[in-house]
């Protein structure tokens, strides 16, 4: 167990004159499960794409059982046993998990001919070592995020990975994909295969972790051992001051209805039924939880308010108005606002600026535009008062947005629509890939819009959440609200079992 | 990754090159001496105004039509179409130039806005088929092309335009007509005077004309629309992601007829200059011109930016032009130029390749030091 796998010395990587690793020094022991923690744009990715060739390091050295390597590029990781889980999936979807596993290291017939039996045959064993199988050859669109997943785990296996990083695996699943990913890892440890595993969830360092290194901008803090170090302690050297985890509200002051959906009938982007018959109502001045599983009809709920789907029957009123399918300028102009659940792909623009990204809706609109043209100085202004009020890290407004880290992308959205001054937010999965730091500012935000009379629609997959900031909870199953309650008589058990589809009166 | 500038930089001069390199290895293989053909064609681009005049005479066109290119793609569209409205745009020239005949002040912008109009909507129809029937951008300008090609042979043999016993139009009214000093030069009082001036004499005798300044109108335009109008900021979020686009409240299928109108116009005015400056007519074609479709090549050497079209035409053009003085020199043939032509375009389109050998250069440079 003592034996060091890897080791990472003195690495330095700049990107232009921004400093991501400063002199970072990190020893991975054989087998053991080792958790990367750090603020948002920390260097954690950084890090783990230097270990796996895609970033070459401005300085330093890595060794591997002792030996000095150099790394060039992923290849080169794969066939030293280095196999990475990124942030992003890298999967392609139109072709099947058994395509993408052997994808760039084809085994083949005759040199010509792929042979995918043969590897169908090796995934299917793979997979069957640890919980539900994976079929070979199902397509990538067509399984759930927990599946594609495994799928990366599987193809780092199959390339016959020792050393598995996986970089915040957790921050897309659900909580029983998140149970099930738990066991996985640690049955891979079990079998001797060498971990490391960025996340932000403290609750899952002190699971699943044996040790834990934090890095703070670029810099090394501290290894610890997670047996003898707590959740806030881990928290406190991260940030370098206390976090909250938990909030105290005033009860809600003045409550009017502000929008409801009455029947409302949709259907998902495959054509199949996904929202059957929802009814929602919401006031001002509180927090609305929606609770539910992956794939219950979230999205479509998020993105009917948000005029990206339309409604096939049913109704939705503002204040009495009626803006069912309205578009999105519309809505946005009866100040809806929303933070979308896939910041990649809907809520930015990554070839665009940091400056750009934060007038994407009010890009046309004075002051940013005067008889059509941009205001160069006032588009700037703009996007250095919210870098600065939510603290996005670096604080430049013209760089890339593609450079920001994976939490700062979601700091750079939620900056921009929480500055639009909604009346209604529909917020879906707002912390998703934050750090805990983050996560609470974002919290305090959500709450501070709220005591200002707003309303909030929190659509979310993780229960701690939706429990901790909600003043009301609604349970989502298979496309109707299944449960209403208050949140002061919520209790993790019952929705869960509200949440699988059960009943309480069983 | 080949993202900022000096890299695209370093990029395409090593396509370019590249392109040169076998381009010489066609002309060995052609049997042809590799070094005087390229001293030729150094020559005949350089060594006499008129030269020069020429290179800029030719590269108007490729400028516009890669502006055109080069714009549409801003918004994520492929405009194959420029070949199109290049047609539409010089037939609504030749049309408007000869039948009506009004002080040049006048007639030289109506004519012009015309036919920029004209195929501003023939460049709109294959936006608007993208955005209300998701008819795929490349299908329906490739038809339109053709249904341009024959409007305008149709179009040419109609009585009272066409002029009698040929296959062509008649000639726009010289009100109509961008030629510097056209009739000026020909005169007694201009032959006396450009007889004393042979350097100014040898540039006018080529069919310099206005294009070229609209041309280089056309790239500030462009460069206006697309990075200091709140109309280019949307053009560009749905080029770079249109979903993103959509969540931001931003028209998206309005946007995409926008830019083709767009383009249609910048191909349009390739046409009209072309017609207003250089031939005057329009005539019955055999084949396609492929003024648009070298705006393709243009677009993809000088990269989607405004200014990157204007040097990447005036490098084509003068590819162009040399060439076909390669072929009176030395018998060669002026496909080699094309062979050129095509290797640094292939080139270009591997950006990343180039990038990687730009990145190698750094790192080696680092080592080094
Ligand atoms: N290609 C790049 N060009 C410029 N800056 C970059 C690039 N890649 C990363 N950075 C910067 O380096 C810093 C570290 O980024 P990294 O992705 O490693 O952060 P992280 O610790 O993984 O954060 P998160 O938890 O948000 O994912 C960030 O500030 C980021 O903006
Ligand atoms: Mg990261």
């Amino acid at each position: 167990m003592s034996e060091v796998i890897v080791e990472l010395k003195n690495i330095t990587k700049r990107f232009g004159s921004f400093l991501a690793n400063d002199n970072l020094s990190l020893s991975i022991k054989k087998g053991e499960i080792h958790a990367l923690l750090g603020e948002n744009g920390a260097g954690k990715s950084t890090l783990m794409n230097i270990l796996y060739g895609l970033v070459s390091p401005t300085s330093g050295e890595i060794f591997l059982h002792g030996k000095k390597v150099e790394i060039k590029n992923s290849l080169q990781a794969i066939s030293l046993g280095i196999g990475m889980v990124h942030q992003h999936f890298m999967l392609i979807e139109t072709f099947t998990v058994t395509e993408n596993i052997v994808l760039g290291r084809e085994t083949s017939r005759y040199g010509l001919l792929l042979d995918l039996p043969q590897a169908e045959h090796a995934i299917q064993k793979i997979s069957a070592e640890f919980g539900p199988a994976v079929n070979p050859r199902a397509k990538i669109s067509e399984i759930s995020v927990g599946m594609q997943q495994r799928v990366e785990i599987i193809k780092a296996l199959y390339h016959q990975a020792e050393i598995l990083i996986l970089d915040e695996p957790t921050a897309v699943l659900t909580p029983l994909e998140i149970e099930e990913f738990g066991k996985i890892i640690k049955r891979l440890s079990s079998l001797g295969k060498t971990i490391i595993i960025i996340t932000h969830k403290l609750k899952e360092i002190k699971a699943l972790a044996d040790r834990c290194t934090i890095i703070c901008k670029g810099k090394l803090v501290d290894t610890v051992e997670v047996a003898q170090t707590s959740e806030q302690e881990l928290a406190y050297k991260m940030v370098g001051r206390k976090v909250e985890f938990k909030f105290n509200k005033t009860p809600p002051s003045s409550q009017k209805k502000i929008l409801s959906l009455q029947n409302i009938v949709a259907l998902n982007k495959r054509g199949l039924p996904a929202l059957q018959n929802l009814s929602i109502e919401l006031y001002t001045g509180e927090i609305l939880g929606i609770a539910g599983i992956d794939g219950n009809g979230q999205s479509e709920l998020a993105e009917i308010l948000t005029g990206l789907r339309a409604i096939e029957s049913g109704k939705i009123e503002k204040n009495g108005e009626d803006i069912t399918n309205k578009s999105p300028a519309n809505l946005f102009l009866k100040k809806i606002s929303s933070i979308p659940e896939d910041r990649q792909k809907r809520g930015l623009v990554l070839d665009f600026s940091v400056a750009e990204n934060m007038i994407l809706q009010t890009h046309h609109l004075p002051p940013f535009s005067r008889l059509g043209f941009l205001q160069k100085d006032q588009i700037e202004k703009h996007a250095l008062q919210l870098i600065e009020r939510f603290d996005v890290r670096p604080p430049q407004a013209d760089g890339l947005t593609s450079a920001l880290s994976g939490g700062n992308q979601q700091k750079v959205i939620i900056a921009r629509e929480l500055s639009h001054d909604p009346d209604i937010l529909i917020a879906v999965q707002p912390t998703r890939g934050l750090d805990v730091g983050a996560i609470e500012y974002v919290h305090r935000a959500l709450i501070a819009l709220r005591s200002q009379g707003k309303a909030i629609l929190l659509i979310s997959l993780e229960l701690d959440e939706i429990i901790n900031l909600s003043d009301k909870i609604a349970v989502i199953f298979d496309g109707k609200i299944v449960a209403n309650m208050d949140a002061l008589d919520a209790d993790e058990k019952k929705i869960g079992l509200l949440m699988a589809g059960g009943s309480l009166h069983a | 990754m080949p993202n900022s500038s000096y890299e695209k930089l370093t990029a395409t001069f090593f396509s370019i090159v590249a392109g040169i390199l076998v381009g010489g290895l066609v002309l060995k293989i052609a049997g042809l001496p590799v070094g005087e053909a390229y001293l030729v064609m150094f020559n005949s681009m350089f060594s006499r105004a008129n030269y020069v005049a020429h290179i800029i005479v030719k590269s108007t066109p490729l400028i516009l039509t890669g502006l055109s290119v080069a714009f549409a793609f801003r918004t994520g569209l492929f405009n194959i179409g420029a070949e199109g409205q290049f047609i539409i745009g010089a037939t609504t020239a030749a049309l408007a130039g000869y039948f009506l005949d009004l002080h040049p002040l006048l007639e030289i912008p109506l004519v012009l806005l015309l036919a920029v109009f004209v195929s501003a909507l023939w460049g709109g129809i294959a936006g608007l088929l993208k955005a209300h029937f998701a008819v795929h951008e490349v299908i329906s300008t490739i038809m339109l092309n053709w249904t341009a090609f024959y409007l305008q042979n149709y179009l040419v043999m109609l009585e009272g335009f066409r002029r009698p016993n040929s296959e062509a139009s008649n000639s726009i009214n010289v009100s109509a007509s961008l030629t510097f000093f056209e009739n000026w030069k020909y005169s007694d009082a201009g032959i006396l005077w450009l007889e004393k001036h042979p350097l100014l004499a040898d540039f006018l005798r080529a069919p310099v004309n206005g294009g070229i300044i609209i041309a280089l109108l056309a790239a500030i335009f462009c460069y206006i629309i697309l990075h200091k109008t709140s109309l280019g900021f949307s053009l560009r979020a749905v080029g770079h992601n249109a979903d993103a686009a959509e969540y931001g409240g931003i028209k998206v299928k309005q946007k995409m007829t926008t830019s083709m109108l767009i383009a249609g116009a910048l191909a349009g005015a390739a046409g009209a200059t072309h017609v207003m400056g250089v031939s005057r007519n329009i005539a019955i074609l055999a084949s396609m011109e492929g003024y648009g479709f070298d705006g393709i090549a243009v677009a993809l050497i000088g990269g989607s930016g405004a200014w990157g079209p204007i040097l990447a035409g005036l490098f084509f053009g003068a590819l162009k032009y040399s060439g076909s003085k390669l072929q009176a020199a030395l018998e060669a043939p002026s496909e080699v130029i094309y062979i050129m032509i095509g290797v640094i375009v292939f080139f270009t389109a591997m950006p990343k390749l180039f990038g990687k050998i730009s990145d190698l250069i750094k790192k080696r440079r680092a080592h080094a030091r």
